[in-house]
């Protein structure tokens, strides 16, 4: 009786709370916009290095952002590997053996490291850039992962720290040295814009393939012979 | 009434639902992805809302879209990292709830306590 009063006082809240979403964004689509964000976009895209707006905002107005956001990555990937409770993060013994899969494999990975190759150049002026190519890079991580590929990369070391922070570490310096060269954090020298944004990209797509690549290898992996079911 | 702010009341209906499951359901994976849910319709919302343009003339806004890119990525890692953390916890609990609401489920249902099963999706 208890427990269905409880459910009940629930659904309501997430109902009143729904209405009350609702109305607001009705009352926020109603209301013209005070500022007007995509004209001011447009308005300094020719100075922002790259044609894409969406890159522009990401790696030049709003660099901010995406310098914590890989921030956040990386101490997500850190987290995930000192749970791991395998000392290797890639066990010889979780090997799978499977003809289709090896054949996937070798249609599949060039394909892939193709496309996050385009992608991260296709991003300075059209849809594409760091994010897209580093998922690509890290699906194609999974699936050499998943079959019997060596990835000696991905055990406890010098590689595997370099590649989780690399991405962190390149931007964070472009940024503490475009400040003390004398402009604001994070604000590129003149000329050097589009070579910076560039670069930077190359090296997030990096660190965000081996993030993510990472967090899915540090599952913790129960032992043999254990009653635990795997979930 | 545009099409975009169709998307914007669907994320609204998302985020209602998403914060329903994330109270209601007890195992931990499918509060994961109730709160999974609610985070893409906080995504939809902030993008249809944009799409459709305050009342001005609609059009592409780079700036929402950064930041929802931003956000999916955040939400892809953290996800990644409850996964973790989850299955660390199965290992060292044999449980897929948290411990209050084991205990009330429990209580209701009048399970055998030694079940290392309870819960299971």
């Amino acid at each position: 009786m208890k427990a269905w009063f409880a459910t009940f006082v629930v659904l309501a809240v997430c109902v009143a709370f729904t209405g009350l979403l609702a109305v607001t964004v009705w009352d926020i689509a109603q209301t013209p916009a005070l500022v007007q964000l995509p004209a001011m976009v447009a308005e300094k895209l020719s100075e922002s290095g790259v044609k894409n707006p969406v890159t522009a905002v990401l790696l030049n107005f709003r660099s901010y952002d995406t310098l914590l956001e890989i921030g956040v990555l990386v101490i997500a990937a850190m987290t995930g590997i000192s749970m791991a409770r395998t000392p290797t993060l890639e066990d010889p013994e979780l090997r799978t053996s499977n003809e289709l899969l090896f054949a996937l494999q070798r249609w599949f990975v060039p394909l892939m490291l193709m496309v996050a190759g385009y992608l991260l150049w296709a991003g300075s002026d059209r849809p594409g850039g760091a994010f897209q190519a580093g998922a690509v890079l890290a699906a194609a991580g999974v699936l050499m992962r998943l079959g019997a590929r060596p990835m000696n990369f991905l055990r406890p070391g010098i590689l595997l720290r370099l590649g989780l922070v690399l991405g962190f570490a390149v931007f964070l310096v472009v940024a503490l040295a475009s400040a003390f060269a004398g402009e604001a954090f994070l604000d590129y020298p003149e000329g050097w814009t589009k070579v910076l944004i560039v670069t930077i990209e190359a090296v997030l797509t990096l660190s965000i393939g081996m993030v993510l690549l990472a967090l899915f290898v540090a599952g913790p992996v129960n032992e043999y012979g254990e009653e635990d079911d795997p979930v | 009434m545009s099409a975009h702010l169709l998307y914007a009341f669907g994320g609204v209906v998302l985020c209602g639902m998403g914060l329903g499951g994330f109270i209601l359901l007890s195992h931990l994976l499918r509060k994961l992805l109730a709160f999974n849910i609610m985070g893409s319709g906080i995504f939809l919302i902030l993008v249809g809302l944009a799409q459709h343009g305050g009342g001005a003339e609609p059009g592409m806004d780079p700036v929402p879209q950064a930041l929802v890119l931003t956000g999916i990525v955040v939400a892809v890692s953290a996800t990644a990292l409850a996964l973790v953390l989850i299955r660390r916890y199965y290992y060292l609990t044999g449980q897929t709830v948290l411990e209050s609401s084991a205990e009330s489920g429990r209580r209701n249902n009048d399970d055998d306590p030694g079940s290392r099963k309870d819960g299971a999706l």
